[in-house]
């Protein structure tokens, strides 16, 4: 039982890493169309700079550990912006360009973190309680899976609110669903384009902050390693679907755990089947838009 | 000064200005050097066999597709404007099969489509009063009808100089299109209106000029009326006798006659 537990909660940290890569994700494809090749190194940066405010703060403990949430975020935002200002926007409704931009900006910004910060993992300090566990049906739950949840679900409550409940939150639900119609009411999508790849960088920025603590280490491979999940996830969950994000986010990571304890290491097969089975059964995903 | 000078003289400059005006869609080109003008009062229908590139017009002068040429409305060019802008100088657009957010309520697809500092919601409720009731359903969950009420609505909820209404009645119950047609021509008092239309009853019913489309070009153009009356000329360019049509819509003015004599708002309410 005690297993199981643990393989649940430690799923479902995961599953919240890959929520906050793949809400931006989602939401960027379902609005713009564009594949975001390049969301990992949003992630990656919040991870070094939060990591760096937290070192130059010189503390470990929890203001620094929120400061570095924060700056992880506005930095994962404001790359985000600059990608879509600077790149992105000059590309819309070419698909491939978009693509070999995106790889490439991702690749580039592997090689600049390189530059920086070294190809080395850096091991990170939080505050002490992250080190401690919690113990729940027998199982001892490392304290920061906690964290991970909670940071995603209020992101979740956060997007879902911002998307019922203001203009631009409806006029990217619009444009989700018809985005020249939406043009053809006379608005501007291209604010909207700037907000949800600001939103979505900020949310992987957050993301990498919080993977920096749940993997212990931050590395200019990080975001790439997490992408390839998070765009799993966008497909299985539905492209444009927060909410589908969101369920396949957990879906995924636990069943990722499962199957690596129970399948022998089998993890990342068994997502990659899943993956396919949805691809055949369901195309538009769990909660995406039937063609 | 001759009096066909005069009366050009006299005569209102027109409110929107098409001229060669050629589009394109994935590379194929879906109209072609069109060329015609829509007067500041009334409604001018933008009629043409399936396919001619009416719908293409319609877009291509908002700048939905790809298009080459020159789009004037009131005098200023707005070609080189993208579609907001172009919306936002004072275009409502009504476009084919509604198109409205499935997922969005009501009210969100009202509000959203609100870009005047004082957009006519009063209006708006006194002729679509059972969009009012239904403002908080998804207008996915719509009849075809209600949804066409919304995307009226959407675009009379401005105001504008021109509207470009596409096809609005089409699939719609015989009782539904005598309703778009009455609030078609209710707005057409106070805003002209391009109106692409296959039900030649309608066109009767509402339309003042008519540009006639074939193989992407304009191939006539005049009084509605006159062109409808003209049997071989409609079977040519329309291919469709209009002497039935003329016959169906003497029966559904009268048929509709006898509905106005009940309550409108309940009725339309009813209907909605």
């Amino acid at each position: 039982m005690s297993t199981l537990v643990l393989l649940l909660f430690t799923g479902l940290g995961l599953g919240a890493l890959y929520f906050l890569v793949a809400a931006g994700l989602s939401l960027i494809y379902g609005l713009m169309g564009v594949l975001n090749f390049a969301h990992g190194a949003f992630l990656t940066l919040g991870a070094f700079t939060g990591w760096e405010i937290a070192r130059r703060t010189g503390g470990d403990n929890w203001w620094t550990f929120l400061l570095s949430l924060l700056v992880g975020a506005v930095a994962g935002a404001l790359f985000a912006a600059f990608t879509e200002f600077v790149l992105i926007r000059r590309l819309y409704q070419r698909h491939i360009e978009q693509v070999l931009v995106t790889v490439g900006l991702s690749l580039a910004a592997v090689a600049l973190f390189d530059g920086i910060w070294g190809t080395d993992p850096v091991f990170i300090q939080g505050p002490a309680w992250f080190k401690e566990t919690t113990d729940i049906l027998g199982a001892r739950i490392p304290n920061d899976r906690f964290i991970c949840i909670i940071a995603a679900v209020l992101v979740l409550l956060a997007l879902v609110f911002f998307l019922k409940n203001t203009r631009y939150g409806m006029i990217i639900r619009a444009g989700v669903e018809n985005r020249s119609m939406v043009t053809a009411l006379g608005i501007d999508v291209r604010k909207a384009f700037t907000l949800v790849f600001t939103i979505g960088g900020a949310a992987a920025g957050l993301g990498g902050v919080l993977a920096s603590h749940y993997f212990g280490y931050v590395s200019p491979l990080l975001g790439g390693s997490l992408l390839i999940f998070a765009f799993i996830v966008t497909v299985i969950g539905g492209l444009g679907s927060l909410t589908g994000a969101a369920v396949a986010a957990v879906a995924v990571a636990v069943l990722q755990q499962f199957a690596n304890f129970y399948l022998g290491g089998t993890g990342d097969f068994v997502v990659v089947l899943a993956l396919a089975l949805v691809l055949l059964f369901r195309p538009s995903g769990l909660l995406g838009r039937t063609s | 000064m001759t009096a066909a000078e005069e009366e050009r003289s006299i005569a209102p400059a027109p409110i929107l200005r098409i001229d060669g005006l050629t589009a394109h869609i994935a590379g194929q080109q879906v109209v072609e050097d069109v060329s015609f003008t829509v007067p500041a009062t009334g409604i001018t229908a933008l009629l043409g066999r399936n396919g001619v590139g009416k719908t293409s017009t319609i877009k291509a002068i908002i700048g939905l597709i790809d298009r080459t040429g020159t789009v004037e409305l009131d005098g200023v060019r707005v070609d080189r404007e993208p579609t907001y802008k172009i919306i936002r100088s004072g275009v409502g657009y009504v476009p084919e099969d509604r198109e409205v957010f499935s997922k969005l309520t009501v009210a969100e697809n009202l509000r959203l489509a609100e870009r005047d500092a004082a957009p006519r919601r009063q209006l708006v409720e006194e002729l679509f009063p059972d969009l009012l009731a239904r403002s908080g359903q998804m207008a996915g969950t719509l009849s075809g009808g209600q949804q066409q009420m919304v995307s009226l609505a959407r675009a009379l909820l401005n105001t504008n100089k021109i509207l470009l209404v596409d096809e609005p009645t089409k699939g719609l119950a015989p009782k539904i299109v005598a309703e778009v047609a009455e609030t078609l021509a209710e707005a057409a008092k106070t805003v002209p209106i391009l109106l692409v239309e296959q039900n030649l009853q309608v066109v009767r019913q509402l339309a003042e000029g008519a540009v006639v489309l074939s193989g992407g070009r304009v191939v006539h153009t005049g009084n509605a009326l006159d062109f409808l009356n003209d049997d071989g000329l409609t079977q040519r360019l329309l291919g469709v006798s209009t002497e039935a049509a003329h016959t169906e819509a003497a029966h559904t003015e009268a048929a509709h006659t006898a509905s106005a004599q009940t309550p409108a708002p309940a009725e339309k309410g009813a209907a909605l």
